[in-house]
């Protein structure tokens, strides 16, 4: 198409996009979204492309739904990158993966990156110890580059398993109560609260999701926030997570805002 | 051409959003709707003519069964609202259907089946509504022991007990007792349970251990949680299906740590009207879900 038309086509696209989400930000928005990011390795071999190069199609599609939410001014945004059972897949795809990892993660400190255009702050969210030292090197760089950020909140939750992180909250409740048993300030042990393991959790820095996308179209947690996601609006979505685009998210936010106000009235009640 | 057609839905879908909070749910008209289940009852009937000479069962043994089935049970209020009658009907109807409908799972080779009858948040309900409930509890446990005891299932219930009243605590105690020794069928009864407060219970016990030195901090890990679950009565303590009634699409803080990998399925069917129908499709759609537990295939 000659580009005198595309230019002005894209204008208007990027306007309608902007309508669109005016008119949806009229109803309540979720403050926090989660994606579990599936379909990557089917999306290649539907494309009959070579395995990696479904990942990358992932990541810039990963973008573009950042971009739509920051736009819509939903401030946390949790993805899935890496479970710790994936670590369980064949070597060279899990190598792969922390290459492709690896590269992104510094592709954030670039000046032109997303962070910078909409401030985000960058969370790393997992066990970090079973990750390569050169990635969690790169992980903590960028925590420390983005902490002054406060406008959005990004956590990307790499070497994670929800049983893992509820498994150490358990363990440092125990601790911070032996501790204090033992100094006489606690007399009770049986005074552990459900807010000592949430202050322990990992995830405590952001509040509960409250709409959990899935893409290619499979209904299970997989052991993702399964202690956040009690109250979460899940929405599965039959493309495949590349495929992935505005309509889905348009759709999931229009089922959260129908069932919005009800459960707010049955939050009230508690 | 791309940007055209973009633009075109997009402008479609400005004009759409209105209609949809105009009515509740998107709803296809009834006639066509029942046209759907028609055919698709149909269908599998035809397919399985020579095996609805046996039993249900049959049919369900063939392809890969799940060993535990959570059920949360929603929809016994808009049930009753939509017939006009009272909320405590539709929850008389949906006690009546899980007991229908409870022998039929453990033909179909289920060996474990957990109900979400109450959860805690049910408790800011009116007092009406959550009084009738739990008399309609004592009530049925009352008249169904002999039932369950006649078919060798085992019932646990499992939940928090701090707000029960007293008669509905001792029928629970006597039934549990009654059944503890049967195996292969297992009825989970959730009542004032909530997710968090599992795991919540199960941090305390750990922590009490640790407090005696039965156990040291450093070795806290999975299973040790999974066995101070209240799940652990079971033997399977993991839910392999879920499923929501009513359309709804969360979990409500039913079992959070348990279905770390369960398969999710969600029903537009209200609760007191989840048949036998409806257990099939759950059952074939379960079959052919591809579980790989985060490695390939």
């Amino acid at each position: 198409m000659a580009d005198i038309i595309r230019q002005p086509l894209e204008q208007i696209h990027g306007f309608s996009r902007r309508c669109l989400f005016r008119v949806i930000s009229m109803g309540s928005l979720p403050i926090h979204m989660a994606f579990i990011m599936d379909g990557n390795r089917r999306y290649a071999k539907k494309r009959g492309l070579e395995d990696g190069s479904g990942h990358k199609a992932g990541f810039s599609a990963l973008m573009s739904m950042l971009q739509y939410c920051y736009e819509l001014g939903i401030k946390y945004v949790t993805i899935y990158a890496f479970s710790i059972d994936n670590f369980r897949r064949k070597p060279e795809e899990v190598q792969s993966l922390m290459d492709l990892m690896l590269e992104k993660i510094k592709s954030l400190l670039d000046k032109e990156s997303i962070v910078h255009g909409y401030g985000i702050r960058v969370y790393f969210i997992g066990n970090l110890a079973l990750l390569s030292d050169q990635v969690r090197a790169a992980a903590e760089e960028v925590m420390e580059a983005t902490a002054k950020n406060n406008r959005v909140v990004l956590l990307v939750c790499v070497a994670y398993n929800s049983t893992d992180e509820i498994v150490q909250a358990v363990k440092k409740s125990c601790v911070n109560k032996l501790v204090k048993h033992s100094e006489g300030r606690d007399r009770d042990i049986e005074r552990i609260q459900l807010v000592d393991i949430e202050e322990n959790m990992q995830m405590s820095v952001a509040p509960d999701p409250d709409i959990l996308i899935r893409s290619s179209g499979e209904t299970r947690l997989s052991n993702f926030l399964l202690w956040q996601t009690g109250n979460s609006q899940l929405f599965s979505p039959d493309a495949l997570w590349p495929e992935i685009g505005r309509r889905h998210l348009v759709w999931a936010i229009l089922n959260f805002q129908r069932s919005h106000s009800y459960l707010e009235k049955k939050k009230k009640q508690l | 051409m791309l940007s055209l057609v973009s633009i075109f839905l997009t402008c479609l879908a400005l004009i759409l959003i209105p209609c949809l909070f105009i009515f509740r749910r998107p709803s296809f008209p009834l006639f066509l709707k029942k046209i759907i289940i028609f055919i698709n009852t149909t269908a599998s009937q035809y397919n399985d003519e020579e095996e609805r000479y046996g039993t249900i069962g049959e049919k369900g043994k063939r392809g890969r069964m799940p060993k535990h089935v959570g059920i949360i049970l929603d929809g016994n209020r808009r049930w009753a609202n939509k017939r006009g009658l009272r909320v405590s009907e539709g929850h008389e109807a949906g006690a009546r259907t899980v007991l229908e409908h409870a022998m039929d799972c453990f033909a179909m080779g289920i060996n474990t089946l957990s109900l979400f009858a109450f959860s805690t948040e049910n408790w800011g309900r009116p007092d009406g509504e959550v009084n009738f409930l739990m008399a309609m509890f004592e009530k049925n446990f009352k008249s169904e022991m002999a039932y369950f005891d006649r078919y060798k299932v085992k019932i646990s219930v499992i939940g928090k007990r701090t707000n029960m009243p007293q008669s509905l605590l001792g029928l629970i105690h006597e039934v549990e007792e009654a059944t503890k020794n049967y195996k292969e069928k297992h009825l989970i009864m959730a009542l004032d349970y909530s997710g968090r407060f599992d795991i919540l219970q199960a941090c305390k016990s750990l922590a009490e251990k640790t407090k005696n030195g039965l156990i040291q901090v450093e070795d806290i890990n999975e299973s040790m949680i999974d066995k101070e679950l209240m799940t652990s009565c079971s033997e399977y303590p993991n839910p392999d299906l879920l499923i929501r009634t009513s359309g709804e699409q969360r979990i409500s803080n039913f079992f959070l740590w348990q279905s770390a990998y369960t398969e999710l399925y969600f029903s537009n069917v209200l609760w007191p009207d989840f048949g036998e129908a409806e257990y099939l499709k759950a059952l074939t759609w379960y079959q052919q879900r591809q579980r790989r537990f985060g490695r390939r295939v």
